[in-house]
């Protein structure tokens, strides 16, 4: 009897295991943030715009807010632009600009030609902002809430269905639960 | 035979080449003190470059392994312990950064696996060997007059 069944019972959990693991719509390179749930890194660095205006994370606290990794150099930062100057026009929560790996004048034009959806844009110059907040590519959004934890992380071009899907329900948990 | 001597050095030169440039990556070059150093390879070789995932961030050359290997040499060249770099590592980027995930009960299963398995082929050698041992020798040439 059990002859027949450890075949078909091997099957089934290769199966189950394939299915999952195969299934296209899963992006192997996005790995879960150990983030998730913990503080959100502070930084303090310079604006974009203005080497001489400062951007902080800090002048933040308290309210729900969304960091955006991107780079004049990543072209997924270009799919995600018009989604996040959509999402800049509802004017929900503010969006903090990251630019990572990249020169001040390249991503200066880059706002001035294609707009700019962000309330601020932090230029990390070196790097470390992004090491810190565990950065490995862009475009990578943050989603903080009010007592400054990191509670969602999306790796992928911002799309108007993800933030419906994904942001919304959040920033609006992250509300009632702040209040 | 000497028309190939060429094709031969060329796969020489390709295969002996290929063990050299890790170190070659680092612009900033070696740390001073040997220990370090040697600390410092053996930290980066075990860091996964986030990028391009099977490789570490010595063997890497895209920016962000750069900007870790600065990172690791900049904590060594501070005093700090291997614990210390790996937690930082891990803090940020989880456990699959390391190539070699501590021991740990939600590690177990990895660590565990292959000697599950060996466990496993065993028991299904010995099940196979005791029955054959069972059957009747059928291969052998039946008794009778030659």
């Amino acid at each position: 009897m059990w002859k027949f069944l450890l075949p078909f019972a091997v099957f089934v959990a290769l199966a189950v295991l394939f299915a999952f693991g195969l299934n296209p719509k899963r992006d192997i390179h996005a790995l879960p943030s150990p983030l998730i749930g913990k503080a959100a890194p502070s930084f303090s660095l310079t604006d974009v715009m203005d080497p001489n205006r400062a951007v902080s994370n800090a002048a933040f606290k308290g309210q729900v807010y969304i960091v955006n990794v991107w780079g004049t150099w990543c072209e997924a930062c270009r799919q995600e632009h018009e989604a996040l100057l959509g999402i800049a026009r509802q004017q929900v929560v503010p969006i903090i600009g990251l630019v990572y790996m990249d020169q001040r004048d390249n991503a200066k034009e880059w706002l001035e030609q294609l707009g700019n959806p962000y309330t601020a844009v932090a230029f990390d110059t070196d790097g470390r902002t992004a090491i810190d907040w565990g950065v490995y590519g862009a475009p990578e959004t943050f989603l903080v809430d009010g007592q400054g934890r990191v509670i969602y992380k999306f790796i992928s071009p911002m799309t108007p269905e993800v933030w419906q899907r994904e942001f919304l329900p959040r920033i609006a948990a992250a509300r009632r639960a702040g209040a | 035979m000497n028309s190939k001597l060429p094709l031969l050095a060329v796969v020489l030169a390709v295969c002996l080449s290929a063990g050299v440039p890790a170190r070659a990556l680092d612009a900033n070059g070696q740390l001073e003190d040997p220990v370090l150093q040697a600390r410092y390879e053996r930290i980066t070789k075990d860091l996964r470059c986030l990028v391009c995932q099977n490789e570490s961030i010595a063997d890497s050359n895209v920016e962000l392994a750069s900007d870790l290997r600065r990172q690791v040499r900049e904590m060594l060249s501070a005093g700090q312990s291997d614990d210390a770099i790996f937690d930082f590592m891990t803090d940020r980027y989880g456990e699959f950064v390391r190539f070699n995930p501590p021991l740990e009960p939600k590690t177990l299963l990895i660590w565990g696996a292959p000697f599950l398995v060996l466990v496993l082929g065993v028991v299904i050698i010995f099940r196979i060997v005791r029955r054959r041992s069972r059957m009747p020798l059928d291969d052998e040439p039946a008794p009778g007059p030659l």
